[in-house]
C-alpha cells in the first residue's frame, strides 16, 4: 500500500514539474504578453494542482492534506483572477495588440473588456 | 605636471583610448578637408535614412540615448562590459564559494553560534515566557525593545510618506464635508489669531493639511474601475484572509507566525478589499479617524507595556501578569497583547502605503 501511495504520488508530481517545464519555455519563447501570460497560468493551476496532489497522495488522510488542499483552492481562486486583471491591463494600455491577436469589434467603447 | 607628447596621437595609448571609446581614428593632415566633406555627406545620408528617428527624437525626450546605444561603434564597448561583466560575477561567485566551504556543518553541535545564549534560551525560554514558539518569546519577551524600535520605524516611515504627499501647496485644496467646515473654521480662527498677535503661532497641528488635488478630481480618478470577477471572488476569500491573519496574530506564542507576519497578512486583505470595492467602501469602516485611533494607540498601548517591562527588570521576566498553562490561546503574559498590537500597527501601514501612494488620502 505504502509502494502504491509513492508511486501515484510520484507520477503526480513528475507531471507537475513537467508543466511547469513546459510553461518555462513557453514563457521564454513567446513574444506577446498575452500568450505569455496563458503559459505562466498554467504553472499557477495545473502545475500546482498536480504537485500537491502529489503530495496529499502521498501524505495519506490527514490534517496536513486539508491544509494542501486548501492551497489548491486558494490558488485556484486567486491566480485565474489575477490573470485576469492583468490581462484587462495589457488589453487597454497595449498598442499593438491588433498585430498579435484578433481582436473583436465591441459596441461598449472604454472601461475593462 | 606631465609635459603633452609631441607624437601622442600616433601612441599606443592614445590608438587603445580611441579603441575602447569606439571612435573613429583621426584623419592625416592633408586629408582633413576632405574629411569634413565626407563627415558633411555622411550626415547628410544619416539623417536621410533616419529620419524617422529624427522624427521621434522630436518627441521621445529619451531618443537621444536610445541611438546612442544603437550606434555600432557602441557595440566594442559593449563587448567589453558584458566580458567585465561575466568576470566579476565570477569573482564573486568564487568568493561566496570559498565561504561556504569555510561555514561550519550545518547542525553541528559546535558552530559558533551554539553558544550559552541560544542554550539558555531554549532550555528555560517556555519556562520563563510561557511560550511554545520560543522565536516570538525571544523577539517579544527577552529583546523586546527591539521590536520596540522596529514598531516604531514602521509608524514612523508611514508618518514620512504622509508627510511627503499632503504637502500643501495650494491653500484650497479641501476634502468634502466635515473637513471643509473644520478647515474653513480653523482658517478663520488662524486668520482671528493672526490679526490679534502675529507672533503667537495659530494651534493647527491636530489636524491634517489637506491634500494637493481637489476632491472631486480625486474620487474620479483613483477610484479603482469594478471589476464582476474580482468583486465576486473577493466577497469569498478577503474574510478568509481577515480570519487566517487573525490566527497567525492570535497564535503567535504557540506556532510560527506573530505579530509582523499576521499583521502583514491581515493588510493584504484590507488591500485586496479596497482594489475589489473602492476607496468609498472601505471608508465605511476604514477611514482616517480610525486609522489614526489604531495606529497611534497600538504604538501608545506597546509604550506602555515597555514601560512596565523596563520598570520590572528590562526583559520582562519578572511581571505579575501570570504566563498560564504552557499551549493555551491565553497564556504567556504579555506576548499575546503585544503580538495583537503590533499586528494592528503593521495592517495599518501596509494598508496607508496602498492608499496614500495610489490616492493621497484615505
Amino acid at each position: 500500500m505504502e509502494w502504491v501511495r509513492l508511486i501515484i504520488g510520484s507520477i503526480c508530481i513528475v507531471c507537475g514539474l513537467l508543466i511547469a517545464l513546459i510553461a518555462a519555455f513557453g514563457l521564454f519563447k513567446f513574444k506577446f504578453a498575452l500568450n505569455r501570460m496563458h503559459a505562466a497560468a498554467m504553472t499557477d493551476t495545473l502545475g500546482i494542482l498536480m504537485v500537491l496532489l502529489g503530495l496529499i497522495v502521498m501524505r495519506g488522510f490527514c490534517f496536513d492534506s486539508l491544509k494542501l488542499a486548501l492551497i489548491i483552492l486558494f490558488f485556484w481562486f486567486a491566480s485565474p483572477v489575477s490573470s485576469h486583471l492583468l490581462a484587462g491591463m495589457e488589453v487597454e494600455i497595449s498598442d499593438r495588440l491588433k498585430d498579435n491577436c484578433e481582436v473583436e469589434e465591441t459596441e461598449r467603447k472604454g472601461g475593462r473588456q | 605636471m606631465s609635459r603633452i607628447r609631441k607624437n601622442y596621437e600616433n601612441s599606443f595609448a592614445h590608438r587603445f583610448l580611441v579603441f575602447v571609446k569606439g571612435d573613429k581614428p583621426l584623419p592625416e593632415e592633408d586629408h582633413v578637408e576632405e574629411w569634413r566633406h565626407r563627415v558633411a555627406e555622411v550626415k547628410e545620408t544619416e539623417r536621410a535614412e533616419n529620419a524617422s528617428y529624427i522624427e521621434l527624437a522630436e518627441t521621445d525626450p529619451y531618443e537621444d540615448a536610445k541611438r546612442y546605444a544603437r550606434m555600432s561603434d557602441m557595440r566594442v564597448l559593449r563587448r567589453i562590459y558584458y566580458v567585465l561583466a561575466m568576470l566579476m560575477c565570477l569573482m564573486i561567485i568564487g568568493m561566496l564559494i570559498m565561504n561556504v566551504a569555510y561555514m561550519p556543518i550545518f547542525g553541528s553541535e559546535d558552530t559558533p553560534t551554539n553558544n550559552e545564549v541560544a542554550e539558555r534560551y531554549l532550555e528555560k525560554g517556555s519556562e520563563e515566557t510561557g511560550v511554545v514558539n520560543t522565536v516570538t518569546g525571544m523577539i517579544l519577551q527577552y529583546r523586546a525593545f527591539d521590536t520596540f524600535g522596529e514598531t516604531n520605524v514602521l509608524f514612523v516611515a508611514a508618518c514620512s510618506v504622509m508627510i511627503l504627499l499632503f504637502y500643501k501647496t495650494e491653500p484650497e485644496g479641501d476634502r468634502a464635508g466635515k473637513r471643509k467646515k473644520k478647515a474653513a473654521s480653523r482658517r478663520r480662527k488662524e486668520a482671528a489669531v493672526a490679526v490679534e498677535e502675529v507672533s503667537e503661532t495659530p494651534d493647527g497641528g491636530t489636524e491634517a493639511p489637506s491634500c494637493v488635488w481637489p476632491q472631486a478630481m480625486q474620487e474620479k480618478e483613483t477610484e479603482p474601475e469594478p471589476d464582476v470577477i474580482l468583486q465576486n471572488v473577493a466577497r469569498v476569500v478577503v474574510p478568509m484572509i481577515f480570519l487566517f491573519g487573525l490566527y497567525i496574530l492570535l497564535n503567535g506564542h504557540l506556532s510560527p507566525g506573530g505579530g509582523f507576519s499576521g499583521g502583514a497578512v491581515i493588510g493584504a486583505g484590507l488591500i485586496l478589499y479596497n482594489a475589489a470595492f473602492g476607496f468609498r467602501a472601505t471608508r465605511r469602516f476604514f477611514d482616517e479617524k480610525v486609522y489614526d485611533i489604531i495606529k497611534v494607540g497600538s504604538l501608545c498601548l506597546y509604550a506602555m507595556i515597555i514601560a512596565y517591562y523596563l520598570f520590572t527588570g528590562a526583559n520582562g521576566i519578572a511581571s505579575i501578569v501570570p504566563l498560564g498553562k504552557l499551549g493555551n490561546i491565553i497564556s504567556s503574559g504579555l506576548i499575546l497583547p503585544i503580538n495583537l498590537l503590533v499586528g494592528l500597527e503593521v495592517a495599518c501601514t501596509m494598508y496607508a502605503f496602498y492608499a496614500l501612494f495610489r490616492r493621497g488620502t484615505f
